[in-house]
């Protein structure tokens, strides 16, 4: 039978609902906003995005990415596929268990979203170099820890650099969108470093971590996680001699779950059973589905502006608790201008003959610092240690030789430089990052000095 | 931002068809470590108490302290804990345990130590100082209402004059009940 009354269906662009923020003008959009078809296809050609984490957040991010335009993504995740992701990690299904997480996520959302190049990384953070990170414009983080925050945060801020002034340098700025969420709670923020807050800027943020007192856990037990605690903090390292725990491992779990069921019978404690166990041993809050959609969408939103200035971006950081009805709020959290990791710190030129020991002398007479006793490090080797005895000796040595040879003959760089500093008559102890320029390195004389010669 | 991200895909691109590009300058910047080395740099210790660095003296990360107390129950003994210090420092205290076997109510035998600003009352603002003036205040006055080792807090509280030889005699070399200690003085 021929569907005569049916009109005929307009076939609907794919880009319909991203050619309504994209293609036309509007009030709340950034200065720098060109309207166009030009800023929707740059976006698909030349903008690349890494998804980190393929987890709860991260197959959330990837999706929501790949539809929003974006066709070179990029996702990073070390672990693989369990069963109790499957209840909100929608990409996997039961045949995935114990696939790589990014593999298939990739593999996945690429059968879904016609167009998009998504390449799965299956490694640590840490295991990657860092040129690998600054090939990517927009970082979006799907972590579930502080230590790989902070971690990819040292990474992204290390790029940052600064001009004479202090002020940032627009082309080193690699923007990161976090999201976290925890059971009804989550949160999304922007860091631009050098213009928000940075992770460790608002490190303070984080509540101290729970921790029961071991006598507690030894003579007074009052509740099935004291009993788990025990059995796993003291009498595994007490039986098993040398080995380590492995969270991971099933046999461990069941012999800390064992051994807490026992302790448990014999204080009479309710309540110890195998997935309380995993919870308390693990740090686990049960994930809802709908707080990592809901979290990642804000994310994928956010890099959608940054990129395209279509609308301005969250200014800086989304609280969003859904435990009893909804309540969301944006708070525009300061940085921190002396911080280590992000701040500009105190720029310093110098000769490529000036000794270390003469560099720390002049830490002291600089007027923005009236540092004494200052130890010195770059990067991840130590130049000079004022204290203890033995590290002092060990360093004492490099006092004589040149900073410059001692920084690797580099032209500039960042080092660190910690000591008491007098401030306010009063002596403080104090870290500052110091830039160091050399001035007549690679050949390059210096302008003044030049025309004088 | 699309207009920056236009031009660095292009330079990449262009930098990917000639040669590699030139060394970067960039390190890896851990704020955890910086403060650390802070902390280890403004150590102010009692000349009972000394730090050694058996994985070398870059590594920052792990060394032990060596405490000899001058007075109290336990002086001339020598006791050794091993410190280990996580990447997200100050955020975590650094993990303590002893590794001189020891007659001490708040120091179980496996070398567990319960000291409260190394687990629930620990704050960043606190430091490596601060937990090595606990430990050594542990020793100078131990106390039988924290126990981790029952017995030993059972005697201090009934019996001072017994708990004082038992831990001359733990220091010695000596059995205490049917647990044997070595020497440490």
């Amino acid at each position: 039978m021929a569907d005569l009354d049916v009109p005929p269906q307009v076939p609907q662009s794919k880009t319909r609902d991203l050619d309504k923020l994209l293609l036309r003008n509007g009030n709340l959009v950034d200065p720098g906003f060109f309207p166009g078809p030009d800023l929707r296809d740059d976006i698909r050609d030349y903008v690349r995005i890494l998804v980190v984490g393929a987890g709860g957040l991260g197959c959330e991010l990837l999706k929501d990415l790949a539809l929003s335009g974006f066709r070179n993504l990029d996702v990073i995740d070390m672990d693989r596929i369990e069963v109790t992701n499957l209840n909100r990690q929608f990409l996997f299904r039961l045949e995935d268990v114990g696939k790589p997480k990014a593999e298939v996520a990739a593999k996945r959302v690429m059968e879904r979203v016609s167009g998009v190049e998504i390449v799965p990384h299956f490694s640590r953070i840490e295991d990657k170099e860092i040129e690998f990170y600054s090939d990517f414009n927009i970082i979006a983080l799907g972590l579930d820890s502080i230590e790989a925050r902070k971690y990819i945060n040292g990474v992204a801020c290390g790029f940052l650099e600064y001009n004479e002034d202090d002020t940032p340098k627009r082309e080193t700025i690699k923007p990161m969108v976090d999201g976290g969420t925890e059971g009804f709670k989550g949160h999304a923020r922007v860091i631009l470093p050098g213009v928000t807050p940075c992770f460790e800027c608002t490190i303070y943020l984080f509540p101290p971590q729970v921790k029961f007192p071991l006598c507690t856990l030894a003579e007074t037990p009052r509740n099935a996680a004291h009993c788990i605690e025990y059995a796993h903090l003291i009498q595994w390292e007490a039986v098993h001699r040398g080995k380590t725990f492995d969270p991971d491992e099933p046999e461990h779990m069941k012999w800390v779950y064992d051994e807490a069921i026992r302790r448990a019978e014999l204080f009479g404690i309710p309540g110890v059973t195998y997935s309380l166990t995993q919870g308390v041993v693990k740090n686990i809050i049960p994930a809802i589905a709908s707080t990592n959609a809901i979290i990642s969408a804000a994310c994928a939103l956010e890099t959608l502006k940054i990129v395209s200035a279509c609308s301005k971006t969250l200014v800086n950081y989304l609280t969003y608790n859904g435990g009893e009805g909804l309540y969301t709020e944006v708070t525009k959290f300061e940085r921190d201008t002396d911080c280590l990791v992000c701040g500009p710190g105190i720029l310093i030129e110098l000769d490529t003959s000036v000794t270390l020991s003469k560099f720390i002398e002049m830490l002291e007479d600089h007027p923005k610092l009236l540092l004494s006793k200052a130890s010195v490090k770059h990067g991840e080797n130590t130049l000079y240690m004022q204290a203890p005895p033995v590290l002092e000796e060990f360093h004492r040595p490099k006092l004589s030789k040149p900073l410059y040879d001692l920084m690797g003959r580099v032209q500039k760089d960042t080092i660190h430089v910690f000591g008491t500093a007098l401030k306010n008559n009063e002596k403080e102890s104090c870290s500052t990052k110091v830039r160091v320029v050399f001035k007549g390195a690679d050949g390059v004389a210096d302008m003044d000095t030049a025309i004088g010669a | 931002m699309i207009g920056l991200f236009k031009v660095k895909e292009k330079q990449r691109e262009e930098s990917q068809n000639t040669n590699r590009r030139g060394a970067s300058t960039v390190k890896k910047q851990s704020a955890g470590e910086l403060r650390l080395h802070k902390d280890i740099s403004e150590l102010n210790l009692p000349k009972s108490c000394k730090i050694s660095f058996p994985n070398g003296k870059n590594d920052l990360m792990n060394f032990e302290v060596t405490i000899k107390p001058d007075e109290g129950y336990y002086m001339n003994g020598k006791f050794v804990f091993s410190f280990q210090v996580s990447n997200v420092y100050p955020h975590e205290a650094p993990k303590v345990k002893c590794k001189t076997k020891v007659y001490h109510p708040n120091i179980d035998l496996e070398g567990n130590v319960c000291l409260n600003i190394l687990r629930e009352d620990w704050k960043p603002v606190l430091n490596i100082n601060t937990v090595i003036y606990g430990l050594f205040h542990l020793f100078t006055e131990p106390n039988y209402e924290d126990p981790l080792n029952h017995d030993a807090a059972a005697v201090l509280r009934d019996n001072p004059k017994l708990f004082e030889n038992n831990v001359k005699r733990a220091m010695m070399g000596g059995y205490v009940g049917e647990t044997s200690f070595p020497r440490c003085m």
